[in-house]
This record gives structure tokens, sequence and C-alpha cells, in this order.
């Protein structure tokens, strides 16, 4: 058994032993790159944005003047969701034809807002923000108005186009 | 018995795992003496945290991470045998272990345990401490109750906060456009899954650098920590005076241990675990969110900093304290670690415990949530049954004054007490302040009839103090 190794056979194997380190972990990072790429894709993909009429009643079941909470479903709901697919909102009859429908988010951090008919007044139960009735910031930490959802009427049905829930 | 002790030397021959632990268990450390309680507090967070994963596996076998399902899920944990029991040692375990952390914080910074060669340990240490909180934060979630899903939105309002990516990041937290079906799947994935992973991660971390670089002595006055010196010193020290861990440190650690466990399982069964609220369903108007006990003094924060400062204080706060909590050790990594020598750091500790007690004692009242719940004034309290005064003060209860004016004990306390309102203003004044607003007070400006408000102020000017 001989001891000796030439300089250039040292070498060869430094060499050898580099490469296949390096390719050893190219080798990982393809590997994880495969794995990691869809599920992080997965996880940041799960957002649509679909806006979808949503009937919330009859015309004539709304009074002018009157704000009432309506019910409906969210623009996406999924087969588990429950009751949580369920959503609602302000929805005030201005005239005969005119409605608003004002988000029931909270401006400031997205608790629901109660409308109170007597004093004309949304108030929110967390921080005591105030609207008025057009959805204007009466007083506390709201920063701005109630997001409002479009609204029309077809057929003689109000209808809400139910949007994602928007983040202020 | 003989057999078994074989089939141990079997294993242990071929495992060599008593040649490993042996002397990880004994290894030595530096004799605490008087400061010997003060070394328990890292070994009962992991204690908990064990507690935390056994009782959270159980609870999860019993749990459908499905925002239609997940609330019958907990009545049905709630009713089951012993199932109470379990959801109440989880969250009292929550508490624990978020008290406990933050002691274990406190007790390494004050005895500048986290100088040279520990700056590491402090690192992994600050992601642990963050690790714990967002495991609260998403596991007061899970109960998806009505105060878990407005959490969930809550939280995404917050994150939009942020600039530019704000939108995103809300909906990302969402898992979608609305809060929903994906919602609570996301969230438990996280408590469940992604967050014990990074635990996990970090505490073999944390736990390998203290077997690496040994547990910190207690400090000295007038002994500064030079890197060039200290492991040569440290080491000559253990091997002078150090003591074997275990048994002799390891028995505090048992029955500190021991002790805690006892009061989470104690407070567990008299108090029992959080109630659960309204089912999560959006379209019940009728909620008020309100976070656990350890975010309570965030919720006061955000609720009583100037509106402008907002959105700085939601983004930079949390940033600011995780960039202190980074630079500490690499600023302040050697020098003097007794507190007697650093009485900053005393003062720091005292202000950071003064200002979350303070806050949170306020959150625990939240002065600032109107008052839904309050009735109209009782006749006894009003002194009239009929005319204008009684007029009045039904007035203040149907415009929603009662809701944060206190009248005699009753209503609200967000705005000031009006029980002798007529001894400080005239009814002109009062009328200027109704109609303009205030900050924190709505203008009434055209919501009142003239009658309403000469009946309003007729109440108000009657709210004096009796003659004797």
């Amino acid at each position: 058994m001989t001891e000796v190794t030439s300089a250039a056979q040292l070498t060869d194997e430094t060499g050898r032993r580099r490469f296949l380190s390096r390719l050893s972990l190219a080798l990982g990072a393809i590997g994880a790159a495969l794995v990691s790429v869809p599920s992080v894709g997965f996880l940041l993909g799960l957002r649509s944005t679909p806006r979808i009429w949503r009937s919330v009643g009859r015309l004539e079941n709304f009074q002018i003047g009157n704000t009432v909470e309506v019910s409906f479903v969210d623009p996406s709901p999924l087969p588990w969701s429950g009751v949580t697919a369920q959503t609602a909102a302000w929805l005030r009859r201005v005239s005969t034809q005119e409605f608003v429908a004002f988000s029931m988010y909270c401006t400031h951090l997205g608790c629901p807002v109660r409308w109170l008919p007597d004093a004309d007044l949304f108030m929110c139960p967390c921080h005591g923000g105030v609207y008025y009735r057009d959805g204007r910031v009466a007083s506390g930490p709201p920063p701005r108005p109630l997001f409002r959802y479009p609204v029309r009427i077809r057929n003689g049905m109000v209808e809400i186009l139910a949007s994602p829930v928007p983040i202020t | 018995m003989r057999a078994l002790k074989r089939v141990w030397e079997w294993f242990d021959g071929i495992t060599g795992i008593s040649a490993w632990l042996i002397p990880l268990a004994t290894h030595p450390v530096p004799p605490a003496r008087k400061s010997a309680w003060f070394y328990v507090f890292g070994s009962a967070t992991l204690i908990v945290f064990l507690v935390q994963i056994v009782t959270g596996t159980a609870l999860a076998s019993g749990y459908v991470p499905s925002a239609g399902d997940a609330y019958a899920c907990l009545l049905f944990i709630s009713r089951a045998p012993l199932g109470r029991l379990v959801r109440g040692i989880h969250a009292f375990g929550a508490s624990a272990m978020v008290i406990l952390v933050g002691i274990h914080a406190i007790r390494v910074y004050l005895m500048g345990a986290y100088k040279y060669p520990r700056q590491m340990g402090w690192l992994t240490g600050a992601g642990l401490l963050l690790f714990t909180l967002l495991m609260a934060f998403t596991g007061q979630l899970l109960r998806w109750d009505q105060t878990g899903f407005w959490t969930a939105v809550i939280a995404a309002e917050q994150a939009g906060r942020a600039p530019v990516i704000g939108n995103w990041l809300g909906h990302f937290i969402l898992a979608g456009d609305t809060a929903g079906g994906a919602t609570l799947s996301r969230f438990f994935a996280a408590h469940v899954f992604f967050i014990p992973a990074l635990i996990y991660m970090f505490l073999g971390f944390h736990l390998y650098l203290v077997i690496r670089n040994g547990i910190s002595e207690p400090p000295k006055a007038g002994r500064p920590v030079d890197p060039k010196t200290y492991r040569h010193w440290y080491q000559k020290m253990l091997e002078r005076e150090g003591l074997p861990f275990w048994p002799d440190a390891a028995w505090r650690d048992a029955l500190f241990g021991l002790l805690v466990i006892i009061t989470i399982v104690t407070l567990a069964w008299w108090v029992g675990p959080p109630e659960l609220g309204k089912p999560p369903d959006p379209t019940i108007i009728e909620a008020s969110p309100r976070p656990d006990f350890y975010f309570m003094w965030y919720f006061a924060v955000l609720s009583l900093i100037p509106k402008w400062t907002e959105d700085y204080v939601i983004l930079f706060g949390p940033l600011l304290f995780g960039m202190l909590m980074v630079l500490l050790p690499l600023l302040a990594g050697k020098g003097e670690r007794s507190p007697l020598r650093r009485p900053w750091s005393i003062g720091i500790v005292a202000l950071v415990v003064v200002i979350i007690a303070h806050y949170w004692s306020i959150g625990m009242i939240a002065p600032w949530s109107p008052r839904f719940e309050a009735r109209p004034l009782p006749p006894e309290v009003v002194g009239a049954a009929s005319g204008p005064v009684a007029a009045g003060a039904r007035v203040f209860y149907y415009k929603g004054c009662e809701f944060c004016h206190t009248v005699s004990g009753y209503g609200g306390i967000r705005g000031p007490d009006l029980t002798f309102a007529g001894d400080r203003m005239t009814p002109p004044q009062m009328a200027t302040r109704i109609f303009s607003g205030a900050a924190n007070m709505p203008s009434y400006n055209g919501n009142l009839k003239p009658e309403e408000l000469s009946a309003l102020l007729a109440f108000l000017e009657s709210r004096v103090r009796m003659m004797p």
C-alpha cells in the first residue's frame, strides 16, 4: 500500500469534492423549489375578487327615510362556510328610487357598527366611533366615512353588489 | 425486573443513549445560591408549552377546522366528558405561557444574561416570545364564536394599515376577499402547524445554545463581561464550583413546574374555559369583540392614542419593539451585567410593566365603548313622572346620550358624567355643546326637534345637587 499521493491527484480530489458538494446543494435547492413554489403559490393565490349582485328584498318593503339591516350571501361563499357565508349591510332608502348601502365594518378597525334609529346615528361598540345617517364620521376614531356598496333596482327587487371586505 | 434491565442494556448498547443523555443531564451549572429561584421561569415556560401540546392535540382531535362547523365542535368539546377541563387547561395554559415567557424575558434582561456569548439565546428567545403571542392570538380566534370571527376581521383591518401592501396583506390574512370559509382554515393551519413548527426550530436552537454556552451565572456588580476572557473564566469557575444540573438545579424546575401545572388545572376546574359567545354569524350585528386579557392593553392603547398617530402606532409600534429586541444584545453585548450597575434596565422594566398594567386596567373597563345595554333612567333618578323633565329624560335615552354619559350611576362613561350638569352649565352652553359636538361626541345639529331640545335642556338643567 503506497501512501504517496501526487499534488496533481490531491488537487483533482479537492476539485471533485467541491464540484460534488455544489452539485448536492443545487440538487437540494431544485427539490425544495419544486415543493415550495406550488405550496406557497397556493397559499397566496386563494383570493379572487368577484362582485355579484345579490337581491336583498322587494322595493316596496323598504320605507323612505329608514335604515335597516339586510343580509345576503357574500361574494365568495364556500360549501363549508356555514353561517359565515352570510354578510350584512345597512340599507337606507333615501327616495323612491335612491338607496344607499353601508358596509357594517367600522372604518377604524372593522367592528360591526350598529344603527340607532331614534338617535339617527351609527355607533361602533369597540372604540365608540359614531357616524351620521349618511355615513360621514360624527365623532371618535374612524378615519373615513362608512364604506358604501353599489345598489340597484331590478324588476322591483333591490340588489346590492356584494364585494370584498373593505380593508381601509 | 432483570429482563427489563437486560432489554435496556441491549437498547443502550446499540444506541448509546445514556452515554449521550447522562453527561447532558448532569452538565455542570454555576451555583446560583440566593438567585436560584430566578432560574425557573424558562423551564416553566417549556413545561407549559408541553401542556399546550398535549391539551392542544386532544382538542384538535375533536375539532373540525371548518367555518361552518367549528362553533358546533366547540359546543361538542365543552359538553364531552373532561372536554370542558381540557379546554380550560389549554386556555389557562395559554395565559400562563404568555405570563411566564414575559417574566423569563424580564429576568434575562435584568440579569444581563443576553450578553456575550449568549446574544443568540436572546434573539431566539425574542422569536419565541413573538410566536407565543401569535399562538395566543390565533388560539383565541379558533374558538370561532362571534368574537373569534370579528378578531379575524380586526386582524385584517389592522394589517391593512400597512402602506402599499396593506390591502393585499389584509386579504391574505382573511385567505380571500371575505371573512368566511377559507379564513378559519388558514388560522387553524397557522396555530397547529406553521407557528408550532417555528417554535420547535427556535426552541431546539435555544436549548442547544443553553448547553453550548452554559447557563449564565448570577451577575455580580463590578464583574463585567469581557468577550476576550469570559469563556475561559466561565470554564474555570465551573470546574471550581459547578454543580450537576440534574438533580442539583433541576429539582427547582420540577417543583415550580408542578406548581404551575397545579395552578392551571385548578383554575381550569374552578373557573372553566372562556365562555362561548354567540355563533360566528356576521349578520348578528350585536357584537362587542374583545381581545383576551393578554391583548387587552393593546386594545386600550389603540383607543386612547391621538387619532393622527394611529397609523404610525399600529405600524411602527410592533416594528420598533421588535427592532429594540434585536438590537439590544448586538449593541450591549458586553460589560456590566448586574442590574445594580444598570439602573436604566430596572427603570425600563418598571416603565413597561407600569404602562402595560395601566392600559390593561383601563382596557378592562373600556370607558370608550358605548354602553348599549343602558336602560331608560328610572323615575326616581329623573325626579318627574311627566312634564318637560320626564320628556327630556326620554330624549336623553333614545337619542343615545345615555350610552356615553352617566346620570346618577346609569349609562356609559365615554363622555363627562352629567349627574350634576345643571350646576356646571347654563342651558345655552349645553345647547352649544349639543349642536357643535366634540372630538368624541357627534353633533346633534339638525337631529333634534325644537321640543326635543327644550325637553332635553330642561332635563339637564334639573341635574343639580340637592340643597341640604
